[in-house]
């Protein structure tokens, strides 16, 4: 269980440091205090309970999700919170658990396998039920946290091919936006003519690099089209700024250029614990929510920042061994589930604040303020530490 | 299952990358840092006071007052009461709101001027109100400030550098204040002192947040050096008195040592015209007077052909080449007669040496003594540059250097200068005779003359005359100012020169300014000029023996020497000397002496009409 510690050393040790108000610190102490009572509460109760409960608490979550979008408060053009008196609630953060839950429940269902057609599209009807009422909020960061589970289904039998088909989709929706067009089909065509070339021997890979090529500059224009056309003017800027399109750093650039600042004036050590000065005068936006990594960044500087990230990354391998030693598939598919949820999240979180990628609003797990975020990813994270423990009693 | 070893690749892929990333944004890249500095600190003025300026007998001339800015951060505007702060500050509704209008379209956050140099008393009475507006804040400006409202082209004035400026003085910045004319000017980078700097730190709205680093980097302002001018503002005041009404310019100067006592430019202003709120509206009023031309410094700046004082030069020359002797003497027959040239005389007719030549001002003397300095050399060529280089000797006809921000050359014709205009055949000495008598093509300005009465008072030296004596308490050592510049003029030609100018006031054109207690040398003249009545010009130093002040004068269209200039000349030499006036009622005289009627001459002359002038001095 070392990871526990070193989960609670970073809960502990850095929590604290976030806040500059002793009213969002005060907060966050309650629900720190809450999420200490969720935990007690999911370690004594029975394992397996989860597993048998997973139908209902997806339902009830989904009722939630769509309760939210008529009863909810609407907090930045957002209608993603129910309000409790001076707390609110985001029904979406605990729409993760919930759906890792359902996913794990329903690929472990005995005969359900991901090589047949129909039980992989029923896979992503699950996954797409809460990531669309989501997106009705909108909340467009905690839609793409959905697209974790394709990890899950990877692990679960899903050609490999799928994923490279999807991160081929995603090199080429940059590059059409940063090319000339000319220029991408004559790198495209370079590049099939290789493969047609490596490949000559076999005359179904010819057709299909052929194809994929053909596809590829169907794909590219249409992309540029969507870009142009359908995305709304501060998406599309913001997807120029982070390409380097655009050079814009009082408009969209605003916030990656602050955070950049932020992180890169902390150096090697840091300004040291509440000294940071661009955390603490405004300058960075969200800095206690989305961008809290900036306050790591400039008050405890690169062995700050390196420490967290390379906690993070032990955590993920740490849970991808516990999840391979389940005996239950129940419980290694939600656990898989769980490493690939925190793995989005610190994924693209970090890439967004060191502005690796473009500005999407999504909470760094455990770190950012929010009382949901944080409740949320206790019960994620210790539902499957319950059903780790309750291995050896299985069987 | 393999698949799982994938997962760890990719997390430790996604880990490195990570890693790389911030390792390069925080240890390896440096911009950020100094991005973030800049983000978070402000670097405040803190602006030095200018140095005081004192006159010679440590009277304050120029001395610093507290003037307030209100600045508004329209962001911070809260519960604003509209109509209290108009009262407050006396401003219509509409005038209120376009103010503030402009400070929001310059920036909602950033402090904006809003009212500019509310006075010391004003803001005395508004300052304990001013708390309740809030987004309003005074800020402290030192202005100049002038206990004497005298000697205003002297003292000069202050104003805010310009975006030119700025660009050829990178020390500079928006909104300083800087030497503008006068002594503020030439004096402007001791006077100016160096501007304290305070680090502090501000938040994402420009809000201060409290000092940098402890204040570890601030520095405080360090005061401008005080002065000590060479300039007695009671002469001064008087000289500008008895100037009134009068165009033109009083210079005194004390020979001993080139100070400049007084330094008179009439018509003049009060300098505190130009401080303040009212100051742009003042400094377009005086500066669209352009016939009283109140700020041109006539007394440096004014160029007028020296007339019959430039007579004593000749006579020193004519003694120093040898062409004539104290006793040669020659016989005027109502003006100076050379085959079909006259220069007509005043002096009565007679036969003149050298003393009575000066005391009756005789031209037919002056044109044959320059005729024979000229014709001693085989050119008039080299007759007159050997001319032009023992007046140069006297300080004219070039830049004295002295510590004025401007002045001019004045003009005194080399044989260059004929042949240009003239060519090289075209003249002899002649063509040029009016250069005896102080006419012609020769120009000075009033300071030159001055200097001139200094030289022959010292009997053939001179000192760079200079505006200022100490700095900081210490006696200057520029050796342009502390080392005598001595003429081409041996010192013994000196004696016979001034007994003449002595006797101008015993016996000669300026009998009627003589004084049993002090023995003045002068000498008058009347300039002629083509713009009207004759320039009243008169040089002299006194006492004789001992000089303590030599004094040069000019009265524009003030008919001839004796008329105006010498008795003011004789009036100004025994307020220095005795310290007060016995001549009441000379003086009253030259106070209540106007030349309006003169003036409007001019203005008929050259528009038709007298309706423009305007008697405001």
């Amino acid at each position: 269980m070392g990871w526990i510690n070193i989960y609670a050393a970073v809960f502990n040790a850095d929590q604290p440091s976030i806040f500059d108000t002793t009213q969002k610190y005060g907060k966050q102490l309650l629900w720190i205090g809450g999420a200490l009572v969720i935990i007690i509460l999911i370690m004594f109760l029975d394992g397996r309970i989860y597993e048998k409960f997973s139908w209902p608490i997806f339902i009830l979550v989904m009722l939630m999700l769509i309760g939210v979008l008529f009863l909810g408060k609407e907090i930045k053009g957002a209608k993603s919170w129910f309000a409790l008196g001076s707390f609110s609630l985001q029904p979406s953060e605990f729409a993760k658990f919930a759906t890792a839950l359902a996913v794990a429940k329903l690929l472990s269902l005995p005969k359900f396998t991901m090589k047949k057609w129909s039980h992989r599209f029923i896979t992503l009807a699950i996954i797409f039920t809460p990531a669309l009422l989501i997106a009705l909020q909108p909340d467009m960061g905690s839609v793409l946290v959905y697209s974790a589970f394709i990890l899950v289904m990877y692990r679960e039998g899903v050609p490999g091919y799928y994923i490279f088909f999807g991160l081929w989709l995603a090199a080429l929706f940059v590059l059409s936006l940063l090319m000339e067009k000319i220029w991408l089909i004559a790198v495209l065509g370079g590049l099939t003519l290789i493969v047609i070339y490596a490949l000559r021997k076999n005359k179904q890979a010819i057709f299909l690099s052929i194809s994929v090529f053909a596809l590829s500059i169907v794909f590219a224009f249409t992309v540029d089209y969507i870009f142009n056309n359908v995305l709304a003017p501060h998406q599309q800027s913001r997807f120029k700024v982070l390409l380097g399109m655009e050079e814009d750093l009082s408009g969209a650039g605003y916030n990656t250029h602050q955070s950049l600042i932020a992180i890169g004036s902390g150096g090697l050590s840091g300004k040291g614990f509440l000294r940071g000065t661009q955390t603490k005068y405004d300058f960075v936006p969200e800095q206690s929510t989305d961008y809290i990594f900036c306050t790591i960044g400039e008050e405890w500087g690169f062995l700050g920042t390196g420490a967290v990230v390379l906690l993070f990354i032990a955590l993920l391998m740490r849970l991808v061994i516990i999840a391979e030693r389940q005996k239950s598939n129940f419980a290694r598919i939600y656990g898989y589930g769980v490493a690939s949820i925190l793995f989005i999240h610190i994924a693209i979180n970090i890439a967004m604040v060191t502005g690796l990628a473009p500005v999407i609003g999504i909470p760094l797990p455990f770190f950012s303020y929010g009382g949901s975020s944080l409740w949320g990813f206790t019960i994620l994270l210790f539902i499957f530490l319950r059903m780790d423990s309750y291995r050896w009693q299985i069987l | 299952m393999n698949r799982q070893y994938l997962f760890y690749f990719f997390f430790l892929a996604i880990g490195i990358i990570f890693l790389v990333r911030l390792f390069y944004i925080q240890v390896l890249d440096d911009r950020y840092k100094i991005a973030a500095e800049n983000n978070a600190t402000r670097k405040l003025q803190q602006y030095a006071p200018r140095g005081y300026i004192y006159d010679r007998n440590g009277k304050l001339l120029v001395a610093n007052q507290i003037a307030y800015d209100l600045m508004v951060i329209p962001r911070q505007i809260k519960d604003l009461d509209t109509l209290a702060i108009c009262r407050l500050f006396k401003l219509t509704k509409e005038d209120f709101e376009q103010r503030l209008e402009k400070a929001k379209q310059y920036s909602s956050y950033k402090p904006t001027l809003f009212f500019k140099m509310i006075s010391q008393e004003h803001f005395a009475q508004i300052q304990e109100q001013l708390y309740k507006f809030q987004g309003f804040y005074p800020q402290k400006r030192l202005l100049r400030n002038y206990p004497y409202e005298n000697a205003a082209n002297v003292v000069g004035y202050i104003g805010e550098v310009t975006p030119d400026f700025i660009k050829t003085n990178r020390e500079y910045q928006m909104g300083d204040l800087v030497g503008k004319a006068g002594i503020d000017k030439s004096y402007e980078t001791i006077l100016r002192g160096k501007a304290g700097v305070k680090y502090v730190m501000v938040d994402n709205h420009n809000r201060q947040k409290g000092a940098f680093l402890d204040q570890k980097y601030d520095t405080l302002a360090q005061p401008g050096s005080d002065l000590v001018s060479t300039l007695d503002i009671d002469l001064q005041a008087y000289g500008e008195y008895l100037m009134h009404g009068k165009r033109g310019s009083v210079v005194a100067i004390e020979p001993k040592t080139g100070e400049i006592l007084a330094l008179v430019s009439s018509p003049t202003y009060d300098p505190n015209l130009l401080v303040g709120r009212e100051r742009s509206d003042n400094y377009n009023a005086l500066y669209a007077d352009s016939l009283n031309m109140p700020l041109f410094d006539r007394a440096i700046l004014a160029e007028y052909p020296p007339g019959s004082p430039f007579k004593l030069v000749n006579a020193l020359i004519g003694l120093q080449e040898g062409v004539i002797t104290p006793q040669t003497s020659f016989t005027c027959q109502h003006g100076f007669h050379a085959g079909g040239l006259h220069v007509s005389c005043h002096c009565g007719g007679g036969s003149y040496a050298l003393i009575q030549s000066i005391s009756k001002s005789c031209n037919n003397y002056y044109c044959t003594v320059f005729k024979r300095i000229i014709e001693k050399y085989p050119t008039a060529h080299q007759g007159l540059d050997v001319w032009s280089n023992h007046v140069q000797s006297f300080g004219l006809g070039k830049f004295l250097n002295n510590d004025l921000p401007t002045g001019r050359k004045g003009l005194v014709p080399t044989s260059s200068y004929y042949d240009y205009r003239l060519g090289y055949t075209g003249w002899k000495a002649l063509t040029v005779i009016s250069l005896g008598i102080g006419q012609g093509e020769m120009l000075v300005t009033p300071i030159q003359l001055a200097n001139l009465a200094a030289a022959i008072a010292n009997r053939g030296y001179y000192f760079t005359p200079h505006m200022i004596k100490a700095i900081d308490g210490k006696a200057i050592t520029d050796t342009n100012f502390i080392k005598p510049k001595y003429t081409t003029i041996s010192p013994e030609h000196f004696d016979q020169v001034i007994e003449g100018m002595y006797q101008v006031f015993e016996s000669g054109t300026a009998r009627a300014s003589r004084l049993d207690s002090i023995t003045m040398c002068g000498k008058t003249g009347t300039a002629e000029n083509p713009h009207g009545q004759d320039h009243s010009i008169f040089l002299a130093f006194a006492p004789k023996d001992d000089p303590k002040i030599a004094i040069a004068i000019i009265v524009e269209n003030g008919y001839w020497g004796s008329r105006w200039a010498a008795p003011i000349a004789s009036l100004m030499m025994e307020k220095h000397i005795t310290g007060k006036v016995s001549r009441p009622a000379l003086e009253q005289r030259m106070y209540e002496g106007v030349l309006y009627e003169e003036y409007k001459k001019q203005l008929i002359k050259k528009y038709g009409t007298d309706s423009l002038f305007i008697p405001n001095f």
